[in-house]
């Protein structure tokens, strides 16, 4: 089984060389610390920054340069400012080759709900819905199940959407999962974890159809 | 040149009132207009509609507005990091209106562009495209968005000048120059105002004709919300 730091090392493998990504505020934002140093990456914040680099050293924050998440960063040669509408012009346009984000639910047939919990939590979409809606290639980062040990990945979410029909790939605590047309197709194992663990911990559809190895990591 | 400068704020805020709506700069903390947000607080109108990313923090940015119970209604796309806010929303004393962060950028550039509304895909298929017109292009679903109208945008710049052109710094751009010329009137604070001429045409980031009043804000706080760091090695 993964931890926080497990799920985002899987997920930057998927990183690939010249790709402008987007990262989300939790698990996503680990990734950046994983990707390989031999590949030419530039991680946008849709608060508008592209070409984001690491925290500051004590002493050298700036109030004006932070990141979506509020945090205070900096940048890397290279690096541009914008408004926020340039901002979603990349995300909603296409320019931004890959979107990973969190989630509370995400159902067999790729919609995700991240925004809302009816009566209990409301904080916003924030740039969510934008990212979800144009991006051709997705990947939500999670745990497999919730807090109170039910299963993330659904038949059909129960929350408010953030978007429908669009999560293209999963990567949980416990596997690596695409989304096909005809449900939850399962991919790789945790280190140790069993298939049929990854099943019990699983309510939508899971597709195995063949025998499925276990993570590199 | 025409002149748009201001002695002051208290000049730049003339004609706000009771029940208007405004727009305001700036993402969490970063590059909003704090002292336009000082005086309407100690103006005190009330029934505001509320342009905005976020709500700010319990006691700074537009939390200042909140606490006064100045607010009627909210329209942001993230509004997490304010109690005060939450505890009104759920009370129901305040409207909040949930849009996606960029159908807010947008809805400010229709305004600024003179495009009466945009059809964008974010939101299709969830709640926030409910009851809103939806249309099909080249197979794929977007959902209708009407421009914002405001009687007043409220913009933060790192450096102005007499004839209204701006320069934002860093990501204290952000949503600031998508609201000039997107209201009624635009109100522009800035850290330095500079004699006309100082500024490289080339450089500026929103030509002064989008901007009716320009001033040199006489505080900034700054504050920081989330200080992150990394070790010295």
């Amino acid at each position: 089984m993964l931890d926080k730091n497990g799920i985002a090392k899987r997920i930057a493998k998927e990183v690939q060389n010249g790709y402008y990504v987007n990262l989300g505020i939790g698990i996503p934002t680990l990734v950046a610390n994983f990707v390989r140093e031999d590949i030419e990456v530039e991680f946008q914040s849709e608060n508008g920054v592209l070409g984001m680099g690491p925290f500051p050293f004590e002493g050298e924050e700036d109030a004006d340069i932070i990141n979506a998440g509020k945090q205070t960063i900096t940048t890397l040669p290279g690096a541009s400012f914008f408004d926020s509408a340039t901002s979603f012009s990349m995300i909603r346009g296409k320019h931004v080759d890959l979107t990973i984000l969190g989630a509370m639910e995400v159902s067999e047939n790729g919609d995700i709900a991240n925004w809302k919990i009816p009566g209990k939590m409301v904080k916003g979409m924030g740039g969510a819905m934008d990212l979800v809606a144009s991006a051709e290639n997705i990947i939500v980062a999670m745990m497999h199940t919730n807090r109170a040990g039910a299963s993330k990945l659904l038949k059909r979410c129960s929350l408010p959407l953030t978007g429908v029909g669009c999560v293209k790939k999963i990567v949980t605590n416990l596997a690596v999962i695409e989304v096909t047309e005809s449900g939850f197709k399962l991919l790789e194992r945790a280190p140790g974890v069993s298939v049929e663990v990854i099943k019990d911990a699983t309510e939508g559809h899971l597709i195995i159809d063949r025998v499925i190895p276990e993570m590199e990591l | 040149m025409i002149n748009k400068k201001v002695a002051n704020v208290a000049i730049a805020l003339d004609g706000v009132s009771d029940n208007m709506t405004f727009m305001f700069g700036g993402f969490g903390l970063s590059g909003i207009p704090e002292n336009a947000i000082a005086e309407l607080v100690k103006l005190n109108i009330k029934g505001l509609s509320c342009i905005s990313n976020n709500a700010g923090v319990d006691d700074f940015g537009l939390g200042l507005l909140l606490q006064q119970k100045q607010v009627k209604k909210m329209i942001s796309s993230y509004v997490g990091e304010n109690d005060e806010f939450e505890r009104q929303m759920l009370s129901g004393e305040l409207d909040v209106e949930l849009i996606p962060q960029g159908t807010l950028a947008e809805r400010c550039r229709a305004a600024q562009a003179g495009f009466p509304a945009i059809y964008t895909p974010a939101g299709y298929g969830t709640e926030v495209a409910e009851g809103k017109e939806t249309r099909e292009f080249d197979g794929k679903m977007y959902v209708l968005e009407h421009a914002f109208k405001a009687d007043f945008a409220f913009v933060k710049a790192w450096k102005g000048d007499a004839a209204g052109n701006l320069i934002f710094k860093g990501t204290a751009r952000n949503f600031n120059p998508n609201m000039c010329g997107g209201a009624k009137i635009t109100v522009a604070e800035v850290e330095e105002l500079v004699p006309v001429g100082d500024l490289d045409p080339n450089q500026i980031h929103i030509p002064g004709i989008f901007v009716q009043r320009i001033f040199q804000g006489e505080i900034y706080e700054k504050r920081i919300e989330q200080r992150t760091v990394r070790q010295r090695s």
